[in-house]
């Protein structure tokens, strides 16, 4: 087990830059998930921690030691492809057992070893059989299998479950978190599903264009996005975003979003002042959002245009003005479209963002009494 | 189904079967010629099928002047070409399939193209420069340009074998302890080594064919198709039925192994599936 | 280790491509340029290192250059576009699937493991004056007498065996090349066209034949130059009596031991080769498609 420090790792691949001077450093032990769409450089990433690419520039050490030269074998690393790479030619106990047969660690303990491994992941029935004889979920334990009998100082992941359908990932999905609990290896994990990452990861590097944007525990990164990209990829619906005009009035701020105004809860008051007659983007959950049946005072007028039943809750789509907003109710009653309705956003739930940049403005710290809603 | 669908599906079978006989009856006419009695082949009229069953005719080739040792020779050249077309086209194979490389496009045309190339022709003056690299009559500069006739096959139909056995493969290897060589031999190999069988037998067969260069650059040391073009004017019919019939014997074998692979020989892109 | 190996190694890596494709490159430089450049000289320079004609000269003032000429660009004529059709039939009735078709597509190739000598022999056997063919017609009643199909007096005869023959052993190579260009061909494009309304004959034109363009091309081009250096086919079953301008190459070498002009043979061979490819690959581009 051991720590991983990137320093300014870049590679490039002819024009193309794939990594951008990526800083980043993966405690002892922790369990760290490489976030991005498709594209965004998170396998390269990893390649280049394994050494199946060279960094065109910068440093990598795994445990203090520099292992930017050295070739994947003597790093101390293993590794689950995002295709499982599992042998054909060798059956489930020769694949487990390969790693540990380079080695030359003697055949006795190797089968001990693989048997153990095997056990670990339910696949002890399995050893004398060949990959095609296999399942996509079963291969994909042999692969995982491979990697951790290897005890290694850090585990790579590359999308190890996009390949399973729906519900054996999940069940994967608790079975890695059981075994990172069981094993306690530094592990890097990619994948492009933000709720895998919420749900496996001690913290998130959500990745864009080669550079790490946020990189946060689950929670932070879905509460507060750094920026308005993080917030658009993180979120199933992804946040809301209106666009708003910043005016003061008296003493207090409102933000104007088309026809409607909203007040802005205190603790945003003092940063927003600085900001009159700029424009902001508002960006606030589906969840964050109360729907009222009725008339209540202050709240935005909203035509429901499409409501999905989706059991646990119901997602509408709204519009407000000219905005169009996702929200998330409560499953009864069942709204209808052209249905008229109530919106009240949750105030401290309220994210800001700078117009130009997409970064979002500070969070302010909540003052001893909470601010009121809208 | 229908009549009319009926209809149809005969129709197809009537002109699959037309075509298949197109192709098999002339190779089972010569096998029938190579083993008709000898003397009957000379008869009119003609029975289109023998009396008997004869080995006299194929005796009588395999026993002429010189069949025996340009049957070694062809032999000898057909491994020799093998060894140094896998040898040399291979590692290009490999490289085109696993590496992005600068100038890897303009080697696949150019591999592409040498396969257009007529070849053979350059066996006339290679004459001169084979007499001065003595050469000249061995079989080792008949597989030299055997070599570089195969040579572009070997090299496309590699890099479709490798192409076939996943880069990850190699990599996790690689992570799993070996060194770069070592991922190579321990999983790109055999996992590609019926593919080389069939590249292998490719390269033999088509040395073992060619007649045009062979005839050009040997005097004494003859091969087999060298050897009967050579001995066509004054050959009586039964040395030339049996001659053509045993040197389609190792095609025919070869097909049959290897059909799979036809496809990444000559298909115009090298992928696979 | 220190640092240089690594940076050493990683020098190595990038350049390992490199010295995997060396030794092809340095056996076709040696073994295509070497021959050629000994070709221009044998044919255009005297022993004594004098640039000359005379072997130019000497070749098309020969009795045989301009039928050889003639014949081998009639053979390419006739038998190019025959084979092409051949095989794009047989390939798109391959390509239906129907029961049995792979069965089919392997009896087709059978003969492109057939050597050009080897199938000059087969058919010589069918053609001969006690050949198989005469046997046949003879006892459907219909000869008395057996037919000189080879015979010097019966070109028409000669060519017309030497076309079967070409034809039944070289179709195969087409036939392969359109087969696999066929099966790179997402048969989604197929059934979209039939979504909307195309009907067979139309899916043909309108999708399948404009997608086997490239492989239809280099199917045109290496047919083309094979069948340029046709020579033991037609040695095999007329001699002599048709000739073509492979074998006068390998005549005037075999007989009369001028490799001067028979280099100028080669050298035209290659030329006229290089001129129809060019041309080829200038009229028929495909346009950038990518299946
Ligand atoms: N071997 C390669 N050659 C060229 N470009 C590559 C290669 N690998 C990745 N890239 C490019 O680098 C970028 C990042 O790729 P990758 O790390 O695979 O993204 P992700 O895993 O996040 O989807 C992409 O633009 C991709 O096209
Ligand atoms: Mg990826």
């Amino acid at each position: 087990m051991a720590e991983i420090r990137l320093e300014q790792v870049r590679k490039t691949f002819g024009r193309v830059v794939a990594v951008r001077d990526v800083d980043l450093t993966i405690e002892d032990g922790e369990f760290l998930v490489l976030l991005g769409p498709s594209g965004c450089g998170k396998t390269t990433t990893l390649r280049c921690i394994a050494g199946l690419e060279r960094a065109n520039r910068g440093r990598i050490f795994i445990g203090r030691r520099d292992v930017t030269g050295l070739p994947p074998a003597r790093r101390g690393i293993a590794m689950v492809f995002q295709s499982y790479a599992v042998f054909p030619h060798m059956t489930v106990a020769q694949n487990i057992g390969f790693g540990l047969r380079m080695r030359h660690v003697p055949r006795r303990q190797i089968q001990k070893e693989v048997e153990e491994a095997a056990e670990l992941l339910r696949i002890d029935e399995l050893l004398q059989r060949y990959p095609a004889q296999l399942s996509g979920g079963q291969r994909q334990r042999v692969a995982v299998a491979r990697a951790i009998v290897m005890k290694p100082q850090v585990l790579l992941m590359d999308e190890p479950l996009s390949n399973l359908d729906a519900l054996l990932r999940l069940q994967m999905r608790a079975e890695l978190k059981r075994l990172h609990r069981e094993v306690g290896t530094t592990t890097v994990y990619v994948t492009h599903d933000q709720v895998e990452a919420l749900s496996l990861g001690d913290r998130i590097a959500v990745m864009m264009d080669g550079t790490i944007v946020q990189l946060d525990h689950p929670s932070l990164v879905y509460d507060r996005p750094a920026s308005t990209f993080v917030a658009g990829f993180i979120g199933t619906p992804p946040m809301n975003f209106l666009e708003a005009t910043v005016a003061a009035r008296d003493e207090s701020v409102e933000l104007v979003v088309g026809e409607f105004t909203l007040l802005v809860p205190a603790l945003w008051r003092d940063q927003l002042k600085a900001r009159t007659g700029q424009t902001v983007i508002v960006g606030i959950r589906a969840e964050n959002i109360t729907v009222h049946h009725g008339p209540v005072p202050g709240s935005l007028a909203a035509t429901v245009l499409v409501s999905e039943p989706l059991g646990s809750q119901q997602l509408l789509t709204v519009q407000v003005g000219q905005d169009v907003l996702k929200v998330a109710t409560a499953p009864e009653p069942l709204l209808a479209a052209g249905q008229t309705v109530g919106l009240t956003l949750v105030g401290q739930k309220l994210r800001l963002f700078d117009k130009e940049t997409g970064k979002a403005l500070p969070v302010p710290a909540p003052p001893p009494s909470e601010g009121g809603t809208q | 189904m229908t009549f009319r669908q009926l209809q149809r599906r005969f129709l197809l079978y009537m002109v699959v079967v037309v075509i298949a006989l197109w192709v098999l009856v002339p190779l089972a006419l010569i096998a029938l010629a190579a083993f008709t009695p000898r003397l009957e082949l000379y008869q009119w009229p003609r029975p289109v099928l023998p009396s008997g069953f004869s080995t006299a005719t194929m005796s009588f080739f395999l026993r002429s002047y010189g069949t025996l040792t340009s049957l070694r020779n062809s032999a000898l050249v057909a491994l020799l070409t093998l060894g140094m077309t896998l040898a040399v086209g291979a590692p290009a194979g490999y490289a085109v399939a696993r590496y992005v490389f600068r100038g890897r496009e303009a080697f696949r045309i150019g591999i592409l193209m040498t396969r257009m190339f007529p070849t053979s022709l350059l066996a006339i003056p290679l004459i001169v420069t084979f007499i001065r690299w003595q050469l000249y009559d061995t079989l080792i500069g008949v597989a030299f340009i055997h070599t570089a006739m195969a040579l572009p096959f070997a090299v496309l139909i590699t890099s479709g074998i490798f192409s076939g056995v996943p880069k990850e493969l190699e990599e996790a290897a690689m992570t799993l302890g070996c060194s770069r060589l070592g991922a190579f031999v321990r999983v790109a190999l055999p996992l590609a080594l019926p593919g080389l069988a069939a590249a292998a037998m490719f390269t033999f067969v088509i040395s073992w064919n060619e007649v045009f260069a062979s005839a050009i650059l040997t005097v004494r040391n003859r091969t087999l198709p060298a050897q009967v073009l050579t001995s066509l004017e004054v050959a009586p019919l039964d040395f030339r039925f049996a001659g053509g019939f045993f040197m389609i014997i190792p095609a025919l074998i070869f097909m049959a192994l290897a059909r799979r692979y036809l496809f990444q020989m000559w298909g115009g892109a090298i992928s696979e599936r | 280790m220190p640092r240089t190996p690594a940076l050493r190694s990683l020098a190595s890596e990038k350049a390992l491509p490199y010295w995997l494709i060396l030794p092809t490159i340095a056996y076709v430089a040696v073994f295509f340029l070497v021959p050629v450049v000994q070709a221009l000289l044998l044919a255009f320079r005297t022993q004594d290192g004098q640039w000359t004609t005379r072997f130019l000269v000497r070749m098309v003032q020969d009795i045989q250059f301009v039928s050889a000429l003639r014949f081998t660009l009639l053979l390419l004529a006739i038998i190019v576009p025959l084979q092409l059709v051949t095989a794009l039939f047989i390939a798109l009735l391959v390509n239906t699937r129907f029961r049995g078709s792979r069965t089919f597509l392997y009896i087709c190739a059978i003969p492109l493991g057939i050597s050009d000598l080897a199938a000059g022999l087969i058919w010589f056997s069918l053609f001969t004056q006690h050949g198989y063919i005469n046997s046949f017609l003879y006892g459907l009643g219909i000869i008395e007498r057996p037919i000189f199909f080879l015979s010097a007096q019966n070109t028409g005869w000669v060519l017309g065996s030497i076309v079967l023959a070409e034809h039944w052993r070289a179709t195969a190579i087409v036939l392969v090349i359109l087969v696999a260009g066929l099966q790179m061909i997402s048969r989604d494009y197929l059934e979209a066209a039939e979504v909307f309304g195309a009907r067979s004959w139309q899916r043909l034109w309108h999708v399948t034949l404009p997608l086997l363009k490239p492989s239809l091309q280099s199917a045109l081009i290496i047919r083309t130059i094979l069948a340029l250096q046709m020579f033991a086919v037609v040695v095999a079953m007329g001699g002599r009596m048709v000739p073509v301008l492979a074998g006068e190459a390998y005549y005037w070498y075999y007989l009369y031991r001028n490799t001067n002009v028979a280099s100028a043979y080669a050298l035209l061979l290659m030329v006229i080769s290089a001129l129809l490819a060019w041309g080829y690959l200038r009229f028929l581009r495909p346009r950038e498609v990518r299946p």
